[in-house]
């Protein structure tokens, strides 16, 4: 099936998401959207799955145009959609998610999950998803879950699959497996839209790129383009995509994590006998998949998640059973992994956020009087060392794009003398031109010799940043490797696979080619 | 410790409260508006004239219209005059405006406070009976010099309000308790709490059988302007709407607390300890609720009555809400429900339109507030916005 988007504009109010976009999807095409967060993929994607009606412009299903007045309407028109969080009812089982919405019934209305499992089965076997249609889908690991949301796309005869970020959420191993998934699919005669900022995946499985920036198409590109070409083509300018960064002076080691343990409420160890040092002017990356303890790590350090057993030291002294506040005050600058949750009020102005944990100290505060001027100079000058783009710093924090809010996050967290210095996620979500900047300051920080603790999902941002790296698998360290590890052993580690062994099979796999 | 405790991501039903709650003014004067307009019309269709007229309306609709417009006009006209000027009492009757408004001004003031922490309290009229009965107790059972005397009168009545909100405060950072039950159960135990401490020795006038208490000593009253009931009670909410204000924008604990109410999980990961945080504005919110009980017992009745708080506490919230749960805001919503209740009377007097018909106004006015699209599509604001809306909810599906 042939798709084409012919001059499509989405407007909100004045604000153009997309500006006249021309895409033609062929048969049996892998079509890559390449973007920054915020350049309109999303949007677009949802005007072709019928979820908002395009300003102007037409959708056509081979040559023939449609209107799509809801995702039904695409669905019958043969697009299936992946969406970057799924859509599945966790207490259901495979089954009963794939008939939700399409149920086959026997006379009288009652349902016949038959029909439905067996179309279940032919589709498993026929790409090797392994996935039993009555497993519950809370049970399934993140990457069964995201072959269920295909199959139930497959179910429903789509021809044109659309893919938005699907490797965000997976391992670098089910990152393969998917896009192995997607050569497939293509094979048997599917076609597929394939969102993504990766440059890496978008190479390995694209058969036509198409780079678009903020909302308007600036290029389509072979997959053979250089990344550092197909980078600046997404970001507009000219991006040093490596670091290049000095090797780490590592001083004393003033950080010690010693078999910290966290048991959830539901009884589950979260976080098992964790230990590790970080040296003065070190960087240490935690890898690992998401939910593998990252967010009780972080948390358990600041005082917000309550520790079951072990020590945190900084400097000698203890951190752990005191108050967030004294835990901030001893030194440690931290960076919540979710901005929007934990890092910021949105609907503070950036100046409030500006000092949201400096606010009852000096300058900022004297006695329960807040300084309002120093606030507002503090605000000014950290809007101009950070370069967050805004025309007013009494505007909410929530009219920033994430970029600048996560600059925001940054630039109050390190404006202040550090003893250590954690961030989780720092570049979630942010565009190429910010992680750039972004990284020179995480950089700049251990350089003054402050240590640092990265905690990544991106393996990609870990292998940049760490000059050691810790792989949290399950709530335990499942190894601390030096920088320059194989991308691939990393992977391996992250999945469970000991740090020896993940070099052995590598150093195999390695003689086997 | 509870501070290690996390705290839940604001949810959906956040965003709806604080909308309510703090959304733009325009809302509310347009609000006010629409709830007049109504109001008016209503007084219109029991008129005995706009019936009568009603019945030949197609011989003659210019007399029905005449009606209907007199009908609404002259109680509104009667409203003002009792309420704010009439040709024969001046500006006398803006007086009585005033002094009505005052316990308003304070308690709106104390349920806007809890609101921009996040916290819906309902307890005002709990803490403003708590307030008055210990403002009360020392006014009429203690004997001290003059301003000494009022000083305490107000301490205690501050203290009585801060201790029965502050109490909800802890039970909520302790237990995970929902303020809004709190506060509801809290208000019952107040008022029986009132009702049997004035049927006591302690509490009761002597000689008498009814529920009152003795009247305060002279000393233990706000001075008030002759030949009005103003009292310097107004100055005190001057005072305190000044404070508030302050609070939330330069001070540290105000910061504290609107974090607080926007978003716990930052603010937590900020280092503001969430528990106390909450404590301290319910009893904040909890002691200017208490003023409201003072204004009351040594400003108005000069007395304790088992009535001591009317419908105050509940009529805070709709101030509350109609100032946007901003100080001054509030201030002047307290203005306004006082001019209401001050020229209801007057209103009743000369046009005889029932008082009741001032607390429709006054419902309406929150309905307005609390569904904020009505209003907006009545006067055809943000047309073009709502499609984006319902775009983007789709979006969120």
């Amino acid at each position: 099936m042939k798709l084409e988007l012919r001059g499509i504009s989405k407007a909100f109010g004045s604000f153009y998401a997309n500006k006249g976009i021309d895409l033609v999807v062929e048969d049996r095409q892998i079509h890559c959207l390449l973007g920054e967060n915020g350049a309109g993929k999303s949007t677009l994607m949802n005007v072709l799955y019928g979820l908002y009606q395009p300003t102007e412009g037409e959708i056509l299903v081979d040559d023939k145009p449609v209107e799509f007045s809801g995702p039904g309407d695409a669905m019958a028109a043969g697009i299936g959609m992946v969406h970057q969080h799924f859509m599945l009812i966790p207490v259901f089982t495979v089954a009963e998610n794939v008939a939700l919405g399409a149920e086959a019934t026997k006379g009288a209305g009652v349902l016949d999950l038959e029909v439905t499992r067996r179309r279940i089965r032919e589709i498993s076997d026929r790409y090797g998803f392994h996935v039993d249609p009555d497993a519950l889908v809370e049970d399934l690991p993140v990457g069964v879950q995201q072959r269920v949301e295909i199959i139930k796309a497959l179910v429903r005869e789509a021809k044109v699959l659309i893919l938005d970020e699907p490797t965000a959420v997976l391992t670098p191993q089910e990152t393969d497996e998917l896009l192995e998934i997607m050569r497939q699919l293509k094979a048997n005669g599917t076609s597929i839209v394939f969102i993504s900022h990766k440059l890496r995946e978008v190479k390995a499985v694209s058969d036509v790129i198409t780079v678009i920036r903020r909302g308007e198409v600036v290029g389509s590109v072979e997959p053979s383009t250089d990344t550092t070409e197909l980078a600046n083509l997404m970001v507009g300018r000219a991006v040093q995509l490596s670091l290049q960064k000095a090797a780490a002076v590592p001083g004393e080691a003033t950080f010690q994590v010693r078999d910290l343990s966290v048991i959830d409420e539901s009884g589950t160890t979260t976080l098992d006998s964790v230990s590790f040092d970080i040296h003065q002017g070190e960087i240490l990356a935690v890898a690992g998949v998401q939910g593998n303890g990252q967010t009780e790590l972080t948390e358990a350090i600041l005082g917000t998640q309550m520790v079951t057993g072990g020590s945190v030291k900084l400097q000698g002294k203890e951190l752990t059973g005191r108050s967030v506040k004294s835990v901030l005050r001893s030194g440690v600058g931290f960076v919540p992994e979710d901005r929007s949750v934990h890092g910021l009020i949105p609907e503070f102005s950036i100046e409030e956020n500006m000092i949201l944990d400096l606010y009852d100290r000096p300058p900022f505060a004297k006695g329960l009087s807040m300084k309002l001027g120093e606030v507002k100079r503090n605000a000014a000058k950290q809007i101009q060392d950070f370069d967050v783009r805004t025309d007013n710093p009494l505007n909410p924090a929530s009219s920033l794009s994430g970029g600048n809010q996560q600059k925001v996050v940054m630039a109050r967290e390190l404006s202040r003398p550090l003893k250590l210095f954690i961030a989780s996620q720092p570049t979630r979500g942010v565009d190429v031109g910010s992680i750039e900047f972004l990284h020179r300051r995480i950089v700049a920080e251990r350089d003054a010799g402050t240590p640092v603790m990265i905690v990544s999902t991106e393996l990609d941002e870990v292998m940049e940043l760490a000059d050691r790296i810790a792989v949290l698998y399950k709530g335990k360290i499942n190894g601390i490797v030096p920088a320059g590890t194989p991308r691939e052993v990393l992977g391996l580690m992250m999945a469970g696979v000991s740090a020896e062994e993940a070099m052995e099979q590598h150093h195999t796999e390695g003689e086997d080619q | 410790m509870s501070e290690n405790k996390r705290v839940a991501a604001p949810k959906a039903q956040n965003d709806l409260f604080r909308k309510i709650t703090q959304g733009p003014g325009l809302v509310s004067v347009l609000g006010v508006i629409v709830a007049l307009v109504i109001g008016g019309l209503l007084i219109a269709v029991t008129d005995r004239r706009v019936i009568e007229t009603a019945g030949y309306f197609f011989a003659r609709p210019g007399d029905f219209l005449s009606a209907v417009w007199k009908a609404g006009t002259q109680s509104y006209v009667a409203l003002f005059n009792g309420s704010i000027y009439n040709s024969a009492q001046g500006f006398s009757p803006f007086l009585e405006t005033l002094t009505v408004s005052t316990p308003l001004i304070c308690a709106g003031l104390g349920v806007a406070l809890a609101f921009r922490a996040g916290l819906f309290n309902i307890g005002a009229q709990g803490q403003i009976i708590i307030g008055a009965t210990m403002a009360g107790y020392v006014g009429f059972a203690w004997n001290l010099p003059i301003v000494l005397h009022l000083l305490l009168v107000i301490v205690f009545g501050l203290i009585g309000g801060a201790l029965w909100g502050g109490l909800v405060g802890l039970l909520k950072a302790r237990t995970g308790a929902h303020e809004v039950i709190l506060t509801i159960m809290f208000n019952y135990v107040a008022l029986y709490l009132l009702d049997f401490l004035m049927n006591t020795e302690m509490f009761r006038r002597p000689g008498s059988t009814n529920p009152i208490s003795p009247v305060l000593g002279s000393s233990a009253v706000f001075p008030s302007l002759p030949g009005s009931r103003l009292h310097l009670g107004f100055v005190m909410a001057i005072a305190l709407t000044i404070f508030v204000a302050w609070l939330l924008k330069r001070s540290t604990l105000g910061f504290e607390l609107r974090a607080v109410g926007h978003n716990p999980a930052a603010a937590q990961t900020a280092g503001v300890n969430v528990a106390r945080a909450t404590i301290l504005a319910m009893a904040i919110a909890g002691a200017l609720a208490g003023a409201a009980g003072v204004a009351q017992v040594a400003g108005t009745e000069k007395v304790l009555t088992a009535g001591i708080a009317g419908s105050l506490g509940f009529d805070a919230i709709t101030v509350a809400l109609l100032g946007r749960s901003t100080p001054w805001g509030t201030f002047f919503a307290g203005l306004l429900f006082g001019a209401f209740r001050a020229g209801a009377v007057n209103m009743q007097i000369s046009t005889g339109t029932p008082i009741d018909i001032v607390l429709v106004v006054q419902s309406l006015i929150v309905l307005f507030i609390a569904a904020p699209p009505l209003v907006k599509a009545i006067f055809g604001l943000n047309k073009k916005k709502r499609k984006t809306r319902s775009a983007t909810t789709m979006a969120g599906a």
